[in-house]
């Protein structure tokens, strides 16, 4: 899918996060590729999520530059602010959206925002847009709240997609959805980053997720991050990657993803 | 950055129609290429071909637009072909063919823009005041009730929690409480000696604001006062731990939301309001002495003495008042907190409500025990 392979879309250099005397992040590096889908994941306070609203800029880091599309996110003017925003677009952990405007007028907002266009088009947009991230037709007319966990998940990515972004960032996209309703998300993703040459930066703790759409997988351990191919990443020594991967639920997601994989190393084979 | 450009170029070849697409289809070029795409007019039953040979850039968008253009010639009687569609683009267009064509969604527009909506509306209101009216003497009831079921076992009502009220809406609404009242002894003062000057009777200013504070100011300023501080932050409280599904989390452990949460909010407020009415009686009527003493020379033994006029039940009846107001806050507060269903959203609207509803029935309840006493002649 990439044009260029190997361009970095988001680049993360020296990243220092501190909360009080916490340290999240401690020069913390990470290269994103146009193109390919990126999962994060890490222990659950490992900072996660810090590192995803650092990158699109709703945190500002003791230290660090953090770069996409070219434009650092930290001291960029508000045009080029604008101007990046227009091309990126984010899915909230539980959608975020709009919660007095129904899921047709929430994906309607960034197209108001940034383009003149008349209502008609809109609505059409809304509509077809509602389509594509699998939603049955009337969910346009309702109400986040008159929605399950699911539903908001895919009208969050539906405004997330609006504008036709070149990054979708997704924070935990597949928690608190049923196994069917996961795997169909994951197919969802894999499918719009096919056809649309979408680049996904992806926090998640779904190791089906990983197994199944990322190309690339990104561990937050010891404050910093460690990044490389799944085959890559599941050789690593270090030891909350070994428990990570190998322990039963890796395991199983391993075996199940198995034909992806090339030969488990012998520590894997072990056990089993 | 240079704004995309996209066209599209219509000709005629052996009686098909040629539309050309060329350039950046794309979210930012869709409204220009929509005024188009709806202006073409291909004759009746006529071969339209959509050549794509020259689309540089294609979004969902843009892909989108060819697809309507191509359903709503077919819709009209005409044969459509999508022609040299570049390879990489193919799976985008499958991607938005494969999502159907799902009816744009209507606004929701308010009903009441009718007349008859307006009519129905108005019903609408009036029903749903008789059923909250009769939902919140239902939940009087069940308050009661638990309370008498905790007069049989004092022991399981917790000080703790009802010393924390009382700190939380006492001690801390201190302040407010009498700084307001003392403004407001000190405005009555300063406009009732202009006027009863004018009749010669300056000196029962002191009279004046002194009934007024004591029977009727003091005790609806702190009411209304702690129904916008307590009331609401009890709504809040309560709603919020209902969206958190504590409240359901406490029944599955055997905890009686209403004992837990409701009683010791409510017997706290019981307690301080009395005692916020007697700190505001004395900061209205000591706002009101200064105002004397600096306008009229009223000295200290002369203004107690005007003081002592006062029929002592001007104080005893905003006293006696104060807990049943108390009781109100309390209980509207608490019941709209446990109103609050699904989203965060609807904790907001509910702390509005239930500060308007305390306000409005504490002042109706004013009402009530005014005509009361004027009956009982005192």
């Amino acid at each position: 899918m990439p044009d260029q392979p190997e361009e970095p879309i988001i680049r993360v250099r020296g990243l220092v996060n501190r909360f009080g005397t916490e340290i999240v992040h401690n020069g913390l590096d990470l290269d994103v590729v146009r193109g390919e889908v990126l999962g994060v994941v890490g222990a659950s306070g490992s900072g996660k999520s810090v590192l995803l609203r650092t990158v699109i800029g709703l945190n500002q880091p003791v230290a660090g530059s953090v770069e996409v599309l070219g434009k650092n996110i930290l001291t960029m003017s508000d045009t080029d602010h604008r101007e990046v925003e227009k091309r990126w677009g984010v899915l909230f952990q539980d959608g975020a959206l709009f919660s007095s405007l129904t899921v047709a007028e929430n994906i309607e907002v960034p197209l108001k925002e940034y383009y003149e266009m008349p209502l008609r088009l809109m609505d059409e947009i809304a509509a077809f847009k509602v389509g594509i991230v699998g939603l049955p037709e009337g969910t346009g007319e309702k109400y986040p709240s008159q929605l399950s966990g699911g539903m908001r998940k895919r009208s969050g990515l539906a405004r997330a997609l609006a504008l036709d972004p070149e990054i979708v960032f997704l924070d935990e996209p597949t928690a608190g959805l049923d196994p069917i309703a996961a795997a169909e998300f994951d197919t969802l993703i894999r499918d719009l980053r096919g056809s649309l040459g979408l680049t996904v930066f992806m926090v998640t703790h779904d190791l089906d997720t990983l197994f199944s759409i990322c190309d690339r997988v990104a561990i937050l351990v010891d404050r910093k991050i460690r990044a490389g191919t799944l085959e890559q990443m599941v050789q690593d020594d270090h030891p909350w990657i070994q428990s990570y991967f190998h322990g039963p639920r890796g395991r199983a997601a391993l075996l199940s993803e198995g034909e992806h994989l090339p030969k488990p190393g012998t520590r894997l084979a072990a056990p089993l | 950055m240079v704004s995309a450009t996209a066209t599209l170029v219509e000709s005629e070849e052996s009686g098909s129609l040629i539309l050309a697409a060329t350039g950046e289809w794309l979210v930012e070029t869709a409204a220009d290429l929509d005024r188009r795409l709806r202006g073409i007019e291909a004759p009746k039953g006529a071969r339209v071909l959509l050549d794509l040979t020259r689309i540089d850039r294609l979004d969902t968008t843009g892909a989108w637009l060819l697809l309507r253009t191509e359903h709503d010639l077919t819709a009209r009687g005409n044969t459509v072909e999508m022609r040299n569609l570049r390879p990489s683009f193919e799976p985008l267009i499958d991607q938005v063919r494969a999502a159907g064509f799902i009816a744009p969604a209507r606004h929701p527009r308010p009903a009441t823009h009718t007349i008859a909506g307006f009519i129905a509306h108005i019903g609408e209101v009036s029903l749903g005041l008789i059923a909250r009216a009769y939902s919140i003497l239902g939940f009087f009831g069940l308050v009661s009730t638990t309370a008498v079921r905790l007069a049989r076992h004092p022991r399981r009502l917790s000080v703790t929690a009802i010393v924390a009220q009382m700190e939380q809406t006492g001690v801390n609404a201190l302040p407010i409480v009498g700084l307001l009242t003392f403004l407001i002894g000190v405005v009555i003062a300063y406009q009732g000696a202009d006027y009863l000057r004018f009749y010669g009777l300056e000196s029962y200013t002191v009279q004046l604001t002194g009934a007024s504070i004591l029977r009727e100011l003091g005790v609806l300023l702190t009411a209304i006062i702690l129904a916008g501080r307590s009331g609401s932050a009890f709504t809040a409280q309560i709603g919020t731990m209902r969206v958190n599904e504590e409240i359901d989390a406490m029944r599955t452990i055997g905890l009686d939301p209403v004992e837990v949460l409701v009683l010791p909010r409510l017997f706290g407020l019981m307690l301080t309001l009395p005692m916020l009415t007697l700190c505001a009686n004395f900061m209205g009527v000591f706002g009101g002495g200064l105002m004397a003493w600096s306008q009229l020379g009223i000295g200290i033994p002369q203004f107690l003495a005007h003081l002592s006029t006062i029929a002592p039940w001007s104080f005893w009846i905003g006293m006696i008042k104060s807990p049943f107001f108390a009781v109100i806050i309390a209980s509207i507060g608490c019941y709209e907190g446990f109103q609050v269903a699904g989203s965060a959203e609807s904790v907001g609207r509910l702390t509005t409500l239930s500060v308007v509803e305390a306000i409005f029935l504490v002042i109706v309840t004013d009402a009530g025990f005014s005509i009361f006493f004027s009956a009982l002649q005192i």
